[in-house]
């Protein structure tokens, strides 16, 4: 067993560009589901319109990087509207339906033959990072111990981190305020803060609007991360590894989300790396090595329902404020 | 300027002195109460009939779920800086009637105002913001949020509840000192100070009952409209509850309040409404309308157990201190 390897590598990825992309798109739902209460389910949405926002703009348009930024932000909040403003007014299931249609309508709207020439079907946009990288500082990538990052693997995680501390100082200044206040109230109960004379309406559209643009920030880093956008990088199942980050690192704290996102993808390669290193040498023989990949999913998932059972707030929740849900 | 500080500790040591003796006695009565007494007075006893200063004015109220008509009110008026008890079997429709009065929930036909304001069609966090604060039947304390910040959220015009405001502390922070502060002088006064750094989900029954009531209190409101304030409260409470709801009248507030205890209704009411079956069936004086055989008759429908007819003078309030 080369566990130097396999730690190597788990960390590697605990603090990679998929970790800094779930951070992100988590550090939204949390200013959703964590704070306001909101059940979005289509945060895979928020951050789609993102990354084909700055795509589209550089490839299509041949219009620079922030250009495409400006527009991938405009595209959230234009997403944040039409996904509230029919439903914040409505029960909260409401929003949990439509959010999870709205997001696979985007994806099959720019997977479709019909829009090839802009969002480029299946196969999507490539090659449009360029800019992105003519900006990075490093000369050459990281080697610190076990842990390897390529030249552009090192900028992007150095921006991507960067962006998740502001998120995070962000929330943090929030959460603090009366603003947070208000917030926290109305996922307590909706009809108390309307008595004592605050919009809710007005309010949970603007926290659905900064979730949205937080977790867009995910969707800029996926698209330069891998300088390519694909419609399937967007499916539900985005959103729900996001909430599995969310909840494993606690719902409604501010770190919450950053630490479920890094332990997420150190343990996914952890145990992919050992299950693989396990049947290679012959210690497992029921399993075959291209097996390994869905059997650390399985793995991943019964952990998940052992921390839920055992730590229902996750790693940072406190189990007093939980229980007292149930009033 | 210390002579300004000094003027200022001052008036705040006079304010105090009379926010405490608020209620005392002229002549051994309450000043507040005697007022709406006799504003009172003259008043004819029928359903429906004018108040000399009304704070509220409701005007044909109907709402109907399904084929059923939960409020048919014809003409009701809440006179101003008075305690109104609002009762009725269960059923009548006084909740469904506070709810629409609050905006909380919208009339099928109707209009009515506040202060001379029309409500109809506002939101109600509108209402809330004329003046006009409810609480519920079934207690909204904010469980996950402690105490002080379920009290801090009723205070009106907060400049750190703006989005932009809100990430620089400097512009909210001396508010919200001013505001805690407040929050900690009504807390000491219901007896809730002990508690202002525990989870609101933690306290008991009759304490949320409380602080919801402090909580709608922080809005400096003309009008407060309790649903059952004394509902699953602990007696011993009960009369320290009463004695706030008394308070209120005395700061000049006006309060509507739903209450089932006919011995609560005569200890505190200057005014008592009526409802059965939606509609407003008898409005008087405590003593006069418990004695309308209208009243008894739609308490007997329903109500079997309830001796409404047992005038005896069982329950002797007695004044907070
Ligand atoms: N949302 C609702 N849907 C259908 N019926 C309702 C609703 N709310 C109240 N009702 C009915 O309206 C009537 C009045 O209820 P309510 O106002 O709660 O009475 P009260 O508070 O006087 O006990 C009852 O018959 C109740 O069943
Ligand atoms: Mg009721």
């Amino acid at each position: 067993m080369d566990w130097g390897n396999i730690l190597g590598q788990s960390i590697t990825q605990g603090l990679g560009v998929l970790a800094v992309i779930y951070a992100l798109a988590a550090i939204g739902l949390n200013v959703h589901f964590g704070y306001t209460g909101l059940l979005n389910f289509g945060q895979a949405g928020f951050l789609a319109v993102a990354a084909y926002g700055l795509a589209v703009t550089i490839v299509v348009l041949e219009l620079p990087l922030f250009v495409g930024v400006v527009i991938g932000l405009l595209a959230a909040v234009a997403l944040a509207l039409l996904l509230g403003i029919p439903t914040l007014r409505l029960r909260a299931d409401y929003l949990a339906i439509v959010t999870i249609a709205a997001a696979e309508i985007i994806r099959l709207l720019v997977r479709s033959v019909t829009l090839r020439d802009i969002f480029g079907g299946s196969d999507g946009i490539n090659a449009f990072a360029n800019e992105f990288f003519s900006y990075s500082p490093f000369s050459a990538g990281l080697e610190l111990g076990p842990v390897r990052l390529s030249q552009n693997d090192l900028w992007v995680v150095v921006v991507g981190w960067t962006l998740v501390a502001l998120s995070c100082l962000l929330v943090w200044l929030l959460m603090r305020s009366p603003w947070g206040r208000v917030i926290k109230a109305i996922r307590e109960d909706e009809d108390a803060v309307r008595s004592l004379g605050k919009n809710v309406y007005f309010y949970k559209m603007q926290a659905l609007i900064i979730g949205g643009v937080l977790g867009s920030l995910g969707g800029f880093i996926f698209a330069v991360g891998f300088q390519s956008v694909q419609p399937d990088s967007y499916a539900t199942d985005l959103t729900f590894f996001a909430y599995a980050v969310l909840i494993l690192g606690g719902a409604g704290r501010v770190m919450g989300p950053v630490l479920g996102a890094v332990v997420f993808w150190f343990l996914l390669v952890f145990i992919d790396g050992t299950l693989a290193q396990l049947v290679q040498n012959g210690t497992i023989t029921f399993i075959r090595t291209d097996q390994v990949g869905q059997v650390r999913y399985w793995i991943l998932g019964l952990s998940l329902m052992l921390l839920m059972i055992y730590r229902p707030q996750g790693i940072l929740g406190d189990k007093k404020e939980l229980a007292l849900d149930a009033r | 300027m210390p002579d300004d500080d000094a003027a200022a500790l001052e008036q705040a040591d006079i304010a105090e002195e009379r926010a405490q003796f608020a209620h005392t006695t002229i002549a051994g009565e309450l000043l507040g109460r005697r007022k709406a007494v006799e504003a009172l007075a003259d008043v004819p006893h029928e359903p429906g009939v004018p108040k000399p200063d009304p704070i509220l004015v409701a005007d044909g109220i109907v709402r109907r779920f399904g084929g059923l008509v939960a409020v048919d009110v014809a003409h009701a008026e809440i006179q101003r800086g008075s305690i109104t008890a609002l009762v009725g079997p269960n059923g009548a429709g006084k909740t469904t009637f506070f709810n629409l009065l609050t905006g909380f929930d919208q009339p099928n036909e109707g209009k009515w105002s506040f202060n001379g304001i029309e409500l109809k069609g506002k939101a109600a966090y509108k209402v809330a913001r004329l003046g006009m604060v409810r609480t519920f039947q079934l207690t909204k304390a904010l469980s996950r949020m402690k105490v002080i910040d379920n009290m801090a959220l009723g205070a009106k015009d907060q400049k750190g509840e703006h989005f932009w405001a809100a990430v620089i502390p400097g512009i909210w922070r001396r508010q919200e000192q001013s505001i805690e502060a407040k929050a900690d002088g009504l807390l000491a006064r219901f007896k809730l100070d002990t508690k202002r750094e525990d989870f609101a989900g933690s306290l008991s029954g009759g304490q949320r009952k409380l602080l919801e009531m402090a909580r709608a209190l922080m809005s400096d409101p003309d009008m407060v409209m309790l649903d059952e304030p004394m509902a699953g409260v602990n007696p011993a409470l009960t009369q320290s509850l009463l004695g706030h709801i008394m308070d209120l009248r005395e700061q000049g507030m006006t309060v509507l309040f739903v209450e089932h205890d006919m011995d609560v209704v005569r200890s505190i009411s200057d005014w008592v409404i009526v409802m059965g079956q939606g509609k407003v069936i008898a409005e008087g004086p405590p003593d006069a309308v418990m004695s309308n055989p209208a009243v008894i008759d739609a308490y007997l429908g329903a109500h079997h157990d309830k001796a409404l007819t047992d005038t005896g003078e069982s329950l002797s309030f007695t004044e907070p201190e």
